[in-house]
């Protein structure tokens, strides 16, 4: 319609003829859809990391920890007791039908030497079937299996980050011979890279070797057979409920805990952890959130500033539309469509400053950033709506004046 | 459209007052008037006079509050805004002293504006505006913006903006007064022009009395009542650019 683009010529025609007063409304605007768009890919890429980290724990995976929690969360986490065994982890393998694999492990902290090269890093003694139910293919070698763990053999699989430590740049670390506590180790694998995890441990600086090497010739724990975590695999994500329910309904019953007890243990599914890391998450990204829309606020304030001196600046003009036939209602729509312009231009510019500045945050600061379109859509939509409504004022303003009064302003 | 003899304008009685905190301002009182098609009338006085609110009544920026104002035998005198916006988008173009015109826009799209908001298409607005631009002598600086424009330039924009919508009514409010003695008479002839060859009922409120000697009526208005009201021969101005 000729009127719609007329009111868009005039209000781009009026944003154009105050250059640097148009640029700085619109600064509060682009500043602020800027904001709310870096701080939702910043939420999103925390999002998406945690979901990758609790991914590489392994899929449709349960864990049992020793240590009672109350409904409110943990209350001693991991190895606070030794109240699992080997004993409990064979038991359940055996007697959960919703479990489909088992493992379990027991670690400790040690200082390992290859040649000139030491460093300090968590040994893990863990049951063969460990690499299969943590998804965690060797890259190089081969895991240990039944045999090494019968025979309490002095092998070792190597995380990542400890063949980075401890050998040199090409240098082949299997076969190699490394001390861990002063006891020679044969390296037969090293395990593919799997980056960190939820709480920000690395995963891959570890080493693993067969459990009953860790607790008779390194770890040397005075009670032989517990364990600091059991793994329970299922099928398919459907059944983690039904086996997490298995599994605490055998553990109190081997552990004689009476129904009204608190048991001590833990069974935990990567979907509540996965959980407990997103609601954490999520409270962050509100405030953050809550904080960038503020601004957005605030630039509309200065819109709506801005528009009342141009209302007063071109009262004649608005007497004179007045005059030539223009109904109040297209007064209305020239300033709120001003507004909007003012709002949707800063959006416009605050969205692709956002996106760069997400880029470069990641590119500099190496936090993970995802730009999600919704949230780019949704603050101009944002921006937009806050045009409107800090417009209306002035617009209304604009539109209420008495055309006679208007054409003698001065 | 109406009966011949029928005045375009016609005032019953009209009556204006103002509220000036407690007391009452009566800027006019109990006014007739009849204004016939193709008249050209001065309406003189001094300030406080009136003549200001009997244009603004006439040109349906305001509404009496006693009285009857018929407009080409329609009753105008309680319209509501939208419908007072119609009437004068249709009905009524306005001049004004300070020439109004709207900065940084040309020439022909200042002359556009009352088309706009009348509903007209683009090519016929172009067109139209073109045509009222030639009418003024402007055809030529159709284009320019009202700051390249002397100041009897833009007045002539404002007089070809008054009458692109066709109207039946031209009112000017003091139209010279912002000009010097050799300009205004050239606006004046273009009223005459405008009135004698195209027959428009022109308007137009003024305290000079050689400016009112151009027309044929001289109407003077004193505390809101009309003093007298004298049709004469008007003068012929001369000296209008071509």
């Amino acid at each position: 319609m000729r009127l719609a683009a007329m009111t868009l010529r005039t209000a781009l025609r009026a944003l154009r003829r105050n250059k640097l007063r148009s640029a700085l409304t619109m600064l509060g605007v682009v500043i602020g859809v800027a904001a709310v768009i870096v701080m939702v890919s910043i939420g999103q890429g925390a999002t998406s990391a945690v979901e990758r980290q609790i991914r590489s724990l392994g899929t449709n995976l349960l864990m049992v920890f020793p240590g009672a929690t109350t409904r409110g969360g943990v209350r001693s986490g991991w190895g606070g007791a030794s109240t699992l065994t080997v004993a409990d982890a064979e038991a359940i393998a055996a007697e959960c039908p919703a479990v489909s694999k088992v493992a379990w492990i027991k670690r400790s902290v040690a200082q390992v030497v290859n040649g000139e090269l030491n460093w300090s890093t968590g040994i893990q003694g863990s049951s063969p079937s460990y690499a299969e139910v943590r998804e965690w293919p060797v890259a190089h070698g081969s895991f240990f299996g039944e045999r090494e763990e019968a025979s309490a053999a002095r092998v070792a699989v190597l995380g990542h980050t400890v063949v980075d430590k401890l050998f040199g740049v090409g240098e082949d670390p299997l076969g190699a011979v490394i001390r861990i506590k002063d006891v020679p180790f044969r390296v037969v694998g090293v395990l593919e890279k799997k980056g960190q995890n939820t709480w920000g441990q690395d995963q891959d600086d570890t080493i693993l070797i067969p459990f009953s090497t860790a607790e008779r010739r390194v770890l040397g724990t005075e009670i032989l057979g517990t364990v600091d975590v059991i793994f329970g695999k299922t099928e398919r994500p459907d059944d983690l409920a039904q086996a997490s329910s298995q599994i605490e309904a055998l553990l109190r019953q081997r552990h004689r805990t009476a129904p009204a007890e608190d048991a001590d243990f833990t069974v935990r599914s990567l979907d509540d952890m996965a959980r407990m890391s997103q609601s954490a998450n999520d409270i962050m990204s509100m405030l953050l959130l809550a904080v960038a829309s503020i601004s957005l606020l605030v630039g509309g304030i200065g819109i709506m500033n801005i528009l009342l001196v141009s209302v007063t600046e071109r009262t004649r003009e608005i007497g004179l539309r007045m005059a030539v036939g223009a109904r109040r209602r297209h007064i209305l729509a020239q300033f709120l469509v001003e507004s909007v312009a003012i709002s949707l231009v800063g959006g416009l510019a605050g969205a692709a400053l956002g996106i760069g500045v997400s880029i470069a945050i990641s590119a500099l600061a190496g936090w993970p950033t995802v730009i999600a379109p919704e949230a780019v859509l949704g603050a101009l939509l944002f921006a937009a709506a806050v045009g409107i409504f800090f417009g209306f004022y002035p617009a209304r303003r604009a539109a209420g004046l008495d055309p006679i009064a208007a054409l003698r302003f001065e | 459209m109406s009966a011949a003899g029928e005045p375009l304008i016609e005032l019953r009685g009209v009556s204006r007052t103002f509220q000036a905190g407690e007391s009452e301002v009566r800027a006019l009182e109990d006014v007739d008037l009849d204004v016939q098609r193709g008249e050209f009338t001065a309406i003189m006085g001094s300030s406080g006079s009136g003549k200001s609110t009997l244009l603004h009544l006439l040109g349906c920026l305001d509404r009496p509050t006693r009285g009857v104002y018929r407009l080409a035998g329609r009753d105008v005198s309680r319209l509501s805004e939208d419908e007072r916006a119609a009437v004068r988008s249709r009905e009524i173009g306005f001049v004004f002293q300070s020439f109004n015109l709207i900065p940084r826009t040309s020439a022909r799209e200042n002359v556009e504006l009352p088309l706009v908001y009348g509903g007209v298409s683009a090519a016929e607005q172009r067109e139209r505006a073109e045509t009222a631009l030639r009418e003024v002598g402007l055809a030529d600086r159709a284009e320019h913006l009202p700051s390249q424009l002397s100041g009897g330039q833009q007045q002539r924009v404002a007089i070809a903006r008054a009458i692109v919508g066709r109207p039946s009514l031209l009112l000017a409010d003091e139209p010279t007064g912002n000009l010097d003695s050799r300009t205004s008479v050239e606006i004046i002839a273009l009223f005459q022009r405008l009135n004698r060859e195209r027959g428009m009922t022109v308007l137009l409120v003024t305290h000079e009395s050689d400016v009112a000697g151009f027309t044929s009526r001289v109407i003077t208005m004193r505390d809101g009542r009309i003093l007298s009201d004298v049709r004469q021969t008007p003068v012929a101005a001369r000296g209008e650019a071509a």
